[in-house]
């Protein structure tokens, strides 16, 4: 069977052994779309069963809006697995994430996962998002396997990242600020990535999409949250202004203060590295996940103990478990299961 | 001979974000035709017509002078409608099908005078203007008869399918019930669009509106006769750079969804709702006559059945649609107005910049009209009250035009609370003039 290393859709160059494009998760391994919609037969409408749906997406009797296909996607890579959701509450997923797995000039393999969450006051949060984790996959790519140190390559690929959203702000196209009446930002994102290579982990963020750190064996080991947000409930308790309890119930809790994207005063990417020394999972996530469980204890006890051997199992549980809480916003997570070496 | 039609553009503005439970959307639809050539000949018709005599260039006028007896007081009334009429006749161009009409109780051709209509070159052109002289007044007023007869010559040349009309009258229409002349326009509406002029203060707006309402076309007071040529003129040139015709707004909603209304609201306030005729299933056809390179707007409100918080739901598909001759439609822009249900209140308590402006031009218009008719009947609170809203409104919304002449009706005192008193003695002329251009809107300022 020909092995496709570009991904037809979003052309980016993938491993060979890679089933599914780690950004935009079209297969690599089936012939693209055309046949399947030229042979397809009518579509039926989810709403109200009417075999009458319009090409583009509405229900010819009801109206409805048929899923689209990021409204649920689930990836899997041997190293990493991701799930992202629409949740019930929102219309469209405006979160985005890519997988990739890649060698280093040793030989050795390096997996890494980027999660970003729209802005939902910007204009064209979902395509901002989009952008922002093809853009960031492809530069941690292309850094990794040239040998640089991921750190380095963490914040060549937010760099990365934030430009290609900014450039969104420019590309003349409608955003529909002054259709809908709404005073609306630029298109942004928030961006949280995980790099697992030789046996250390290094995250980058901008925003409050967050990281934690979940051992295998939980009495033993404390789970742990690896990042800090940029966020007003953040700053305030870092500041020492407000109890975290309270801080995180004031309804400014989640007006973010870093993000990717034209408006965004400065870039500030943080980054951390560390060695894990017992067996566990990196998760990466939105705050349509952590919104029902903040604190990393809260987090860890959702997160099922083989999580390190079952990724994606982890990582769906972890998405119904937001939505049977509410799953007010949309949600995603990418798990990476981390083995120190002996 | 250059030809082309316009392309058109379809926008939409709305706030697609609706509160729990909220089933009612509005938006604003810009429609903007552009590109259409010099040439003004609707593109089905391009090429089947060689140069000459015969109606090639695809447009017909009929033009309707009201020649009742009360014309000739003052006389300088009938003198300057047959000078606007020949003002009109110079600015045809040469192969535009064409005819005069006299109105009286009944419907007189002038010229040709053959049952059929001319078609414009120099020499016909000359005959039609020395053929005014018979233009004499005499008679009553029936315009149902004119339009019916309108009608007829326009069906004469089938070819022209640019048809446009100028009904000129004086006087109200006294020698026929209004029954009859509903009748009328019920037969000709669709077959042709009329500018409605108003000359002198003795005649109905409310009545000449509604006919050209129905005709698609404009309406307006000339209070003093020798502004009548320029006014003719301009009617002609805009008529004579239309190039497609026949063009319908089509409206698809879902299904248990119900139009509440379909405006036009801008360059003026006309409702199209009751004009609708079903295009199959959930669509509708609302008629907006003829284009040449223009933009219009319109106001398109629909209630559909509420969703969740999460659904999306499409709540109308607006599309600008032409009829083609061998009886299908022609897509000719499309836009999509959306209902999305949210929970979060910043979204869904927002209202559209354009759907609140237009939103007050329809206030506007309705205001005046009403606090004019208050005024007739006495009730002079109702009539302040009204006119006091329309100039805060008119004020808010930098319709100067309609400030300017609401300020002819009343003495403003606070135009931003939309304080008001009524002048002494206000001249029929401004207050028909006020009536009558109360529907022309502004838009959205920048």
């Amino acid at each position: 069977m020909p092995q496709q290393t570009v991904c037809p859709k979003c052309v980016l160059s993938w491993d060979e052994e890679d089933a599914f494009c780690g950004v935009c998760g079209l297969s690599l391994q089936a012939p693209p779309g055309p046949g399947t919609a030229a042979t397809g037969s009518a579509v039926v409408c989810v709403h109200c069963g009417a075999a009458d749906v319009a090409p583009d997406g509405y229900c010819e009797a009801c109206g409805g809006s048929q899923p689209r296909p990021r409204d649920h996607q689930e990836r899997e890579l041997a190293g990493v697995a991701g799930v992202s959701d629409r949740g019930l509450r929102h219309h469209r997923n405006e979160d985005a994430f890519a997988l990739a797995r890649t060698t280093l000039p040793g030989g050795e393999a390096a997996v890494f996962a980027v999660v970003c969450d729209g802005v939902s006051s910007s204009a064209r949060p979902d395509e901002a998002s989009a952008t922002a984790v093809e853009a960031a996959a492809g530069s941690l790519r292309s850094s990794l396997t040239r040998g640089a140190e991921p750190g380095s390559a963490m914040r060549a690929a937010i760099g990365e990242a934030a430009r290609a959203v900014t450039a969104l702000a420019h590309d003349g196209r409608a955003d529909g600020r002054q259709a809908s009446g709404r005073s609306l930002g630029a298109p942004a994102c928030t961006y949280v990535g995980a790099v697992s290579a030789a046996g250390a982990v290094t995250i980058g963020w901008v925003g409050d999409t967050r990281a934690y750190w979940v051992p295998d064996d939980r009495a033993a080991a404390e789970p742990y949250r690896l990042t800090e947000d940029d966020s007003w409930a953040a700053r305030v308790v870092a500041a020492g202004l407000m109890p975290e309890a309270e801080a995180y119930a004031d309804p400014r809790a989640h007006a973010i203060t870093g993000w990717l994207g034209a408006d965004a005063e400065e870039l500030d990417p943080h980054t951390v590295s560390f060695t894990p020394h017992v067996p566990g999972v990196v998760l990466i996530c939105s705050d349509g996940l952590w919104n029902y469980a903040e604190a990393a204890t809260d987090l860890a006890e959702v997160v099922r103990t083989d999580a390190r051997t079952a990724p994606l199992a982890a990582a769906q549980e972890l998405v119904q478990f937001a939505i049977a809480a509410g799953g007010h916003d949309n949600i995603t997570v990418a798990v990476l299961p981390i083995t120190p070496t002996a | 001979m250059s030809v082309s039609r316009p392309n058109f553009a379809v926008d939409i503005f709305q706030n697609e974000y609706l509160a729990v439970g909220a089933r009612e959307v509005n938006a604003i639809v810009t429609v903007t035709a552009s590109g259409a050539g010099t040439g003004a000949v609707p593109a089905q018709r391009a090429g089947q017509h060689p140069a000459g005599h015969e109606p090639g260039d695809g447009s017909a006028v009929v033009i309707m002078i009201d020649c009742s007896g009360s014309m000739d007081y003052p006389a300088t009334k009938l003198q300057n409608a047959r000078k606007a009429t020949a003002a009109a006749i110079d600015t045809l161009r040469d192969g535009v099908a064409f005819a005069v009409v006299a109105g009286t109780h009944e419907a007189r051709e002038i010229y040709p005078a053959t049952g059929r209509l001319a078609v414009s070159s120099a020499d016909t052109r000359e005959q039609a203007k020395q053929a005014l002289r018979k233009l004499s007044a005499a008679g009553g007023t029936a315009i149902g008869t004119w339009l019916t007869l309108t009608d007829q010559l326009f069906r004469s040349r089938p070819e022209a399918v640019l048809r446009h009309a100028i009904l000129l009258t004086d006087g109200k229409n006294e020698h026929e019930t209004p029954a009859e002349l509903e009748q009328a326009l019920a037969r000709v509406s669709g077959r042709f669009t009329a500018d409605c002029r108003g000359v002198g203060t003795n005649w109905n707006v409310p009545e000449l509106k509604k006919i050209a309402g129905a005709l698609l076309g404009t309406a307006d007071i000339v209070a003093e006769p020798d502004g009548l040529a320029e006014d003719f003129r301009s009617m002609m040139t805009g008529a004579m750079n239309k190039s497609v015709a026949d063009v319908a707004l089509r409206v698809w909603t879902p299904a248990n969804a119900v139009v509440k209304y379909v405006k036009q609201v801008a360059p003026e306030v006309a409702d199209l709702t009751a004009r609708r005729t079903e295009a199959g299933p959930r669509a509708g056809d609302y008629p907006t006559g003829a284009w040449g390179d223009e933009s219009r707007d319109y106001h398109v409100c629909v209630e559909v059945p509420s969703a969740a918080v999460g659904n999306e739901m499409l709540a109308a598909r607006i599309s600008l649609v032409l009829p083609l001759p061998d009886g299908t439609t022609e897509v000719l822009s499309q836009g999509l107005v959306r209902a999305v249900w949210t929970d979060d209140l910043a979204s869904s308590t927002r209202i559209s910049p354009q759907v609140a402006h237009y939103t007050g031009q329809a206030e506007l218009a309705s205001s005046i009209q009403e606090g004019l008719e208050a005024h007739r009947a006495g009730d002079l609170d109702r009539a302040t009250a009204k006119l006091g809203a329309a100039v805060r409104i008119a004020h808010a919304t930098g319709n100067d035009g309609t400030f300017k002449l609401l300020q002819k009706v009343v003495d403003v005192l606070d135009p931003k609370e939309g304080t008001v008193r009524f002048r002494n003695n206000v001249s029929a002329a401004d207050s028909m003039t006020l009536e009558t251009r109360s529907t022309k809107t502004v838009r959205v300022k920048k």
